[in-house]
């Protein structure tokens, strides 16, 4: 995600000095986007970067931050305007996890397991050159990121992967005595899996032809997250309805399937459908970028005093 | 690897919707399908003149010789007009056969009226999928006795292709002594089908290949289905997002309402991928891939259901207007109907697709 984001937005010296490592799997990246008070409305992030002595100086908190452990370097959006409107007043800053004053926190899901970490910034000084884009141009950049997340959410091979694995479950899982797949309805919805499976390998292979050939990938690409994300969800699903009251088991329990691989990716593919853009907000981008179709107007709210004005120039109106 | 249409292919997508933009103005579809004759003789005329009715037909036979491909690319832009016309069985379903299976003296005679529009040919093959209502065709000494049910394109057909209970096809003209045709009446007014009724009637039987050409004959038509749907549900998908953006409630465009907003974007959502789908069967058909089959269930399948969910949210986008006959949108959703159903039902199909994969248990 980030490569492609410098190689579009970075300079030339961040170039050279980060594409190759990161490409070698020298450098492992994490990304400081989502805060607590900021998910769908990531542009109303907080974290906030002073400039002091010539650097930045970072406070805050990010969540959902993967690989935060792992990492040696961290691109963070920051709000470096304050003064600014919301989407004018944030900057895309990249740094190294060393920097003193970061403290990073697991974070336990509904898995059990710590996929993800709460990161916290304790006046973190940055160099002021380790910014892409400009000051305040943060959010330009973080949607260039945030369109190659969504094609990496959706990649149709590992899809294609599970389902292969779900096929042989549910030729191997004993029913009584036949197997899971014997089962006319479940076949059936293995099958109706496998079409949609199918659907979206050749979706990826137009938009890759796409791309190669310069065009923009349109529909086809804007579908992907929310689509791949729904149906790695439910081949998992039908997994676990194969496996009856044995699809349950977890926590190493004694007959588990698998390691407990189903229950957790039923799981954590919720998870995913959440994360990296909402299901619904995937639609409001559908719809608005891919069918160009009204935004939701925004609410009018006047400021208190306004409304008191407004009340006392229809009751003068009333009594002219 | 180039995954999408060529340039051609774009050319022929373009030519073939601006000349039924041009003769197909949803008025006429309701002449057509209020009126006793379904098919529109003005737009099938205005496509023989493209080549349309010959682009299956092989070349040495005054056709295009072109591929399935091609057909899905032309079957999608029929669907956007809910275009009244045969096409499915007469246009490339009877060529594939003939061309396949028929003898030389069969191929010489009919395929260049198919090209030239002249002759219309029905194919009825839906026995080698279902048997409905005890129907069924079997041959004895060159003579066909029973009931073929679902023949597509059927009203003004010149002959019949039909498949006997051992899947081989025969060649039935339609004024063959002892043949009854009944037509069947459908929700969807732009396509005609009916039933065959045999009473020892003698038919030029086709090559005896196993049953191997209703086998193609059954994927190329579920491609074709498929691509039709595709291009029901794209019109579907714009009328549902043009009313919406047109259409004030509560004092604001309803299209800027997530609730519908959404129901937009889960149709382009599930539409898009169904696309390449279809376009992968073709192809997988026209390079007889051991994939073909398959490919083509699956286009067929997911097809069904997608559309079946596009017809529904559309109509429901339009609110009451939807559900009304002056708007005609019902044309689109009852063409996504058919396309539905016939020659299998998803279920079928997904069965179909199971079996042949091994995944059903050998009895």
């Amino acid at each position: 995600m980030l490569v492609p984001t410098l190689l579009e937005l970075g300079t030339e010296a961040q170039k050279r000095q980060w594409v190759e490592p990161t490409l070698k799997g020298e450098v492992v990246w994490c990304q400081g986007y989502s805060e607590p008070g900021a998910g769908s409305d990531l542009a109303s992030l907080k974290t906030s970067a002073r400039i002091e002595n010539g650097e930045f100086v970072i406070n805050g908190q990010k969540i959902w931050t993967s690989t935060a452990k792992q990492a040696d370097m961290i691109f963070c959006l920051v709000r470096t305007e304050p003064d600014a409107p919301k989407h004018g007043g944030i900057s895309y800053l990249i740094f190294s996890m060393d920097t003193p004053g970061i403290e990073v926190r697991p974070l336990k899901t509904m898995t059990g397991h710590a996929e993800f970490n709460e990161t916290f910034f304790t006046d973190v000084r940055v160099p002021m050159d380790q910014i892409v884009g400009q000051r305040g141009q943060g959010w330009f950049v973080a949607n260039a990121t945030l369109g190659h997340e969504r094609g990496m959410l959706g990649d149709p091979d590992a899809l294609e992967n599970r389902f292969q694995a779900l096929v042989k479950l549910m030729q191997k899982e004993r029913v009584g005595q036949g197997r899971a797949i014997d089962n006319a309805v479940l076949r059936d919805r293995l099958a109706a899996l496998q079409a949609e499976v199918a659907a979206m390998k050749y979706n990826g292979m137009r938009i890759l032809s796409d791309n190669l050939k310069g065009e923009p990938g349109g529909m086809a690409k804007l579908i992907v997250k929310l689509q791949s994300c729904e149906l790695a969800h439910q081949i998992s699903a039908l997994a676990i309805d194969a496996m009856g009251e044995i699809g349950i088991l977890y926590h190493g329990s004694n007959r588990e399937r698998e390691g407990g691989a189903w229950q957790w990716n039923y799981m954590f593919q919720l998870g995913l459908i959440i994360g990296g853009g909402t299901a619904q907000i995937q639609k409001n981008i559908i719809a608005e970028r891919g069918l160009d179709m009204p935004r939701e107007p925004k609410l009018a709210k006047p400021a208190p005093a306004e409304q008191g004005a407004a009340v006392a120039a229809r009751q003068k109106q009333g009594a002219a | 690897m180039d995954f999408g249409l060529s340039q051609d292919q774009q050319m022929l997508r373009d030519t073939v919707a601006r000349c039924l933009a041009d003769t197909c103005p949803l008025d006429h579809v309701r002449e057509c399908a209020e009126g006793e004759a379904s098919y529109s003789e003005k737009v099938q005329s205005a496509l023989s003149e493209l080549g349309i009715t010959g682009m299956m037909v092989p070349e040495q036979h005054g056709g295009l010789g072109m591929t399935l491909l091609d057909a899905a690319v032309v079957a999608e832009q029929l669907a956007y007009a809910v275009a009244p016309v045969p096409f499915l069985a007469s246009h490339v379903l009877a060529p594939i056969a003939l061309a396949q299976a028929g003898n030389e003296q069969q191929q010489a005679e009919w395929l260049p009226q198919i090209a030239s529009g002249k002759a219309q040919i029905a194919v009825a093959i839906a026995e080698t999928i279902e048997v409905r209502d005890g129907a069924g065709v079997s041959c004895n000494g060159g003579k066909l006795n029973g009931t073929a049910l679902f023949a597509l394109d059927f009203t003004g057909a010149e002959a019949f292709l039909v498949a006997d209970t051992a899947g081989r096809m025969h060649f039935v003209p339609a004024d063959a002594p002892g043949l009854e045709k009944i037509p069947l009446t459908t929700t969807d007014r732009t396509r005609s089908v009916g039933e065959m009724r045999f009473e020892t009637v003698a038919a030029e039987p086709l090559a005896n290949d196993g049953g191997a050409t209703a086998a193609r004959l059954r994927d190329a038509g579920r491609v074709i289905l498929a691509a039709d749907s595709l291009g029901a549900g794209q019109a579907m998908i714009e009328k549902a997002v043009d009313y919406a953006g047109q259409r004030e409630q509560f004092g604001r465009i309803i299209g800027s309402f997530q609730a519908v907003k959404h129901m937009c974007a889960e149709m382009a959502a599930r539409h898009e991928p169904c696309r390449s789908l279809i376009w992968y069967a073709a192809h997988a058909f026209d390079a007889a891939s051991d994939e073909a089959t398959l490919a083509a269930c699956h286009a067929k399948s997911h097809t069904g259901e997608v559309y079946r969910f596009v017809a529904r949210t559309s109509t429901e986008v339009h609110g009451g207007m939807g559900f009304t006959d002056l708007l005609g949108l019902h044309y689109w959703f009852k063409r996504i109907g058919f396309d539905r159903q016939v020659l299998g039902g998803p279920e079928a199909v997904r069965a179909e697709a199971a079996a042949r994969q091994g995944w059903t248990r050998a009895a």
